[in-house]
C-alpha cells in the first residue's frame, strides 16, 4: 500500500510539473483565439521565452529578471505575428508556423555566437532556477493554477473581456459598437505571447537549467489541443492541461516499471502518449459533445466590409 | 494569368528575406556576403555537388506537391510529414516482408541467432512496385483520414493532422521498436530491406558522379510527378472540381460538385503525394526506415508550395531554392566565424511570413 502512495505522489508532482507549461501557453492561445486569431505560433512563442529567459537569467543570476526579459521577448515575437496576420492579413495558420519555425532557427543562431556551442545555452546554477515550495513542485506552477479563474474573470466579467469575445465572434457588430477590433486582436495576441513564454521560460530555468534548440518539443501544439479539447474555456483548459500532463507523466513513469505491467508485459510507451492526441480528434469531431470555435476564428477584420 | 506578377512577389519575398537575415549575420558579426555565398555557393560547383542539392530537392517537390494539391482545394495539409512517417514505415515493411530478409533474433534463452524475417523473396520487378505501392498508398491512407473528418464531421484538418503527425511518429516508432529493430541495435531503425528493393541511383548513369551520392531515380519520378499534377489539376474533370472547391465552395457545390467528395480526394492525393518521399529515402538511400530521418520535409514542403505559388512548375524552383540553402547549412557552419547552420532556418522562416504577408497584393 506505501508504495501506491509513493507512485501516487510522485505522478501527482510530476503531472503538475508537466502541465505548468501547458497551462501558461494554452491561456495563452485562449486569449488570442478568443478575440478570433488562431495561434499556431505558441510553439515559437514559448521557444522565445525559454531562450530569453535562460539566457539572462545565466547573465543576471536571478531567475526572475530571466522570466520577465522571456516574457517581453514572447510580446515582441507575438508583436511580429499580430502584424504579419492582423495589418497585412496573412495566413494565420501558416504564420504561426513559420514564427514557430524561426524560434526554432533564431535561438540556435544566437547561441552559437554568444556561447560557442551549438543551439544551447550555459547551464544555470540550481540556487538561481525557479524557486521550488517543496522539492519538485515549483511556485510558479501555484502562478499557473490562478492564472486560469483569472483569465475566467477577466474574460468574463470585465468590459475587455465582452470585447475581447465579442471582436472573436462578431468583429464588424463590434466594430459598429465602438470596439477598436484592430487594437484589441494587437493587445490578445501579445497577452498570449507572454503567457505562452513564461510557459516556456519554466521550461529552461525551472524544469531545467538551461536552453537546448527545440526544447518545447511540440508543447505549443499540445496546448492548442489542449485548448480545443476545452472548447476555449478557462477552466476547462486548466483541467485539460492538467490530463496531458498527467498522461506524459504516465508515459514517462511506465518505463522501466514493475507496477506497469498487463499480463506480464510492458506497456508500450507510445500508446500512452497518443491518447491525448487520438482524444483531441475524437472531440474535435464532436463525439463528445459539440466543439464550437469563437465564430471569426482565423477571418482577418477588413473595415469597411 | 500574369506570369510576370506570378514571379515577382515570391522573389520580392526572397530578397525581403536575404536582407533581413543579412542583418542578423551582420549583428553577430560575419560579413553576410562572404556567409550567403558559402550557402549558395556549393550546390552545382561539381557533378559530387549537384546530385546532393537534387537528392534533397527530391522530397521537397513531394512534399511541395502534396501541400499544393490540399490548398488547390481550399485546405492545409500540415500533416505531410505523419503521412510520410508512415508512408516510409511502410516501404521498409514490405521491403522486408517480401523481400527474403535474413535478420538477427533473440530467442528466450538470450542467445541472437540468424532468421527468415519475411514471407517471401520477391524478384526486383515485383518487389520494387509493391514498395512504391505501399508507400504511395500507407501516405494516402494517412492523408485520407483528415480529409473524411473534414469531411463528415467538419473537424479542421489543420488541427487535425498535427494531431496525425504525432500519432504517426508514436505509432512508427512503437512497430520498430518492437518489431522490427534488431535485437541490442542501440539506434531506432529497422533491419535493412531486401537488396531486390534498391532502386537504382543516378551516378550509375552518369560517368564522373561518386556513386556514394544518394540521389536515385526517385529524383525523376519527382519531375515525372509535376507533370502529372499539372496534368491532373488543369487538365482534368477531377481536377477541375478540386479546383472550383477551392475557389468557392458553396459555388461548386451550386454546380454540382460535392465539396464533401472533392477534400476527401485532395488530402488523400496530398497523402499519396506526401508518401512518395519514401521512395527516395527507403528504396534509394537508407534501405530501411530509420525513426526521425525526415529533416521537417513535410513542414518545408509548405513553404515550397508557397513560394512556388501552389504550382508545379513554381514548386520544382522552389524545392530546388530550398534544397540550395539546406546543402549550403554545413559551409555556413564551417566556413564563416560565428553563423551557425540554424542561419537556414531562420531564412526559411522569414521566407514563408513575408510570401504569406505579401499574398493580399498578388490576388488583385
Amino acid at each position: 500500500m506505501s508504495e501506491f502512495f509513493v507512485i501516487f505522489g510522485i505522478l501527482l508532482f510530476s503531472t503538475i510539473r508537466l502541465a505548468t507549461p501547458l497551462i501558461f501557453a494554452a491561456l495563452g492561445g485562449l486569449f488570442s483565439e478568443r478575440a478570433g486569431v488562431i495561434n499556431i505560433a505558441l510553439e515559437g512563442l514559448m521557444l522565445a521565452g525559454a531562450f530569453t529567459a535562460a539566457v539572462v537569467t545565466y547573465e543576471t543570476s536571478n531567475p526572475y529578471v530571466g522570466l520577465l526579459a522571456g516574457m517581453a521577448a514572447g510580446a515582441l515575437v507575438a508583436f511580429i505575428f499580430a502584424i504579419a496576420v492582423i495589418k497585412f492579413e496573412a495566413d494565420q495558420v501558416v504564420t504561426g508556423f513559420a514564427i514557430s519555425m524561426l524560434m526554432l532557427g533564431l535561438p540556435a543562431v544566437i547561441s552559437s555566437r554568444l556561447y560557442d556551442a551549438s543551439g544551447a545555452t550555459q547551464p544555470i546554477d540550481k540556487a538561481f532556477l525557479l524557486p521550488e515550495i517543496v522539492n519538485g513542485l515549483p511556485w510558479i506552477s501555484i502562478l499557473a493554477f490562478l492564472l486560469a479563474p483569472a483569465a475566467w474573470y477577466v474574460l468574463y466579467k470585465t468590459p475587455f473581456g465582452l470585447r475581447l469575445r465579442a471582436v472573436g465572434e462578431n468583429p464588424s457588430a463590434a466594430d459598429s459598437a465602438g470596439v477598436d477590433v484592430y487594437k484589441l486582436r494587437y493587445t490578445a495576441v501579445i497577452i498570449s505571447g507572454i503567457l505562452a513564454a513564461a510557459g516556456g521560460a519554466y521550461l529552461s530555468i525551472g524544469q531545467g537549467s538551461f536552453f537546448t534548440k527545440g526544447m518545447s518539443a511540440g508543447r505549443g501544439y499540445i496546448a492548442l489541443a489542449a485548448l480545443i479539447l476545452a472548447k476555449w474555456k478557462p477552466i476547462p483548459v486548466l483541467l485539460a492541461c492538467l490530463f496531458f500532463g498527467f498522461t506524459e507523466s504516465l508515459a514517462i513513469q511506465v518505463q522501466g516499471a514493475s507496477w506497469a505491467k498487463i499480463g506480464g508485459e510492458d506497456i508500450p510507451v507510445q500508446f500512452i502518449q497518443i491518447i491525448p492526441y487520438v482524444l483531441t480528434i475524437i472531440v474535435l469531431a464532436g463525439f463528445i459533445g459539440l466543439s464550437r470555435a469563437p465564430k471569426a476564428l482565423g477571418i482577418p477584420y477588413k473595415k469597411g466590409n | 494569368m500574369n506570369i510576370f506578377r506570378e514571379i515577382l512577389w515570391p522573389v520580392v519575398a526572397v530578397i525581403a528575406a536575404f536582407i533581413v537575415g543579412g542583418l542578423i549575420v551582420t549583428a553577430i558579426g560575419d560579413n553576410p556576403f562572404a556567409t550567403y555565398y558559402h550557402m549558395v555557393g556549393n550546390s552545382f560547383g561539381s557533378l559530387n555537388d549537384i546530385g546532393y542539392t537534387l537528392f534533397i530537392a527530391t522530397p521537397l517537390i513531394f512534399t511541395g506537391l502534396a501541400v499544393a494539391v490540399a490548398f488547390r482545394c481550399g485546405l492545409l495539409n500540415i500533416g505531410a510529414e505523419g503521412q510520410l512517417y508512415v508512408a516510409a514505415f511502410a516501404t521498409a515493411w514490405v521491403g522486408i516482408k517480401l523481400g527474403g530478409v535474413i535478420g538477427k533474433v533473440a530467442l528466450e534463452d538470450g542467445r541472437i541467432v540468424d532468421q527468415d524475417w519475411s514471407w517471401a523473396n520477391l524478384p526486383a520487378l515485383l518487389l520494387v512496385p509493391l514498395c512504391v505501392l505501399a508507400a504511395i498508398l500507407a501516405g494516402a491512407l494517412w492523408g485520407a483520414i483528415p480529409g473524411i473528418l473534414k469531411a463528415k464531421f467538419g473537424s479542421h484538418e489543420v488541427i487535425n493532422t498535427i494531431m496525425l503527425n504525432f500519432i504517426a511518429v508514436a505509432l512508427v516508432s512503437y512497430f520498430t521498436q518492437y518489431f522490427y529493430k534488431i535485437p541490442g541495435d542501440p539506434i531506432m531503425q529497422t533491419v535493412q530491406i531486401g537488396e531486390a528493393a534498391h532502386i537504382p541511383r543516378i551516378s550509375q548513369y552518369i560517368p564522373g558522379m561518386p556513386d556514394f551520392v544518394p540521389l536515385s531515380v526517385a529524383f525523376l519520378l519527382a519531375i515525372l510527378m509535376c507533370f502529372a499534377v499539372y496534368f491532373f489539376l488543369w487538365k482534368t474533370k477531377w481536377g477541375y472540381e478540386l479546383r472550383a472547391v477551392g475557389e468557392n465552395p458553396s459555388a461548386a457545390e451550386y454546380g454540382g460538385i460535392s465539396p464533401k467528395k472533392q477534400i476527401v480526394i485532395a488530402m488523400t492525393i496530398s497523402g499519396g503525394l506526401a508518401g512518395m518521399v519514401a521512395i527516395g529515402e527507403v528504396l534509394g538511400y537508407r534501405y530501411r526506415y530509420y525513426d526521425g530521418f525526415s529533416d521537417g520535409w513535410g513542414y518545408l514542403g509548405i513553404a515550397v508550395a508557397l513560394l512556388g505559388r501552389n504550382h508545379p512548375l513554381g514548386i520544382f524552383i522552389a524545392a530546388i531554392f530550398f534544397a540550395v540553402l539546406k546543402r549550403g547549412e554545413i559551409f555556413v557552419d564551417i566556413e564563416t566565424r560565428f553563423v551557425s547552420k540554424d542561419l537556414v532556418e531562420v531564412l526559411q522562416a522569414i521566407i514563408i511570413i513575408f510570401v504569406a504577408s505579401l499574398q493580399r497584393y498578388t490576388r488583385r
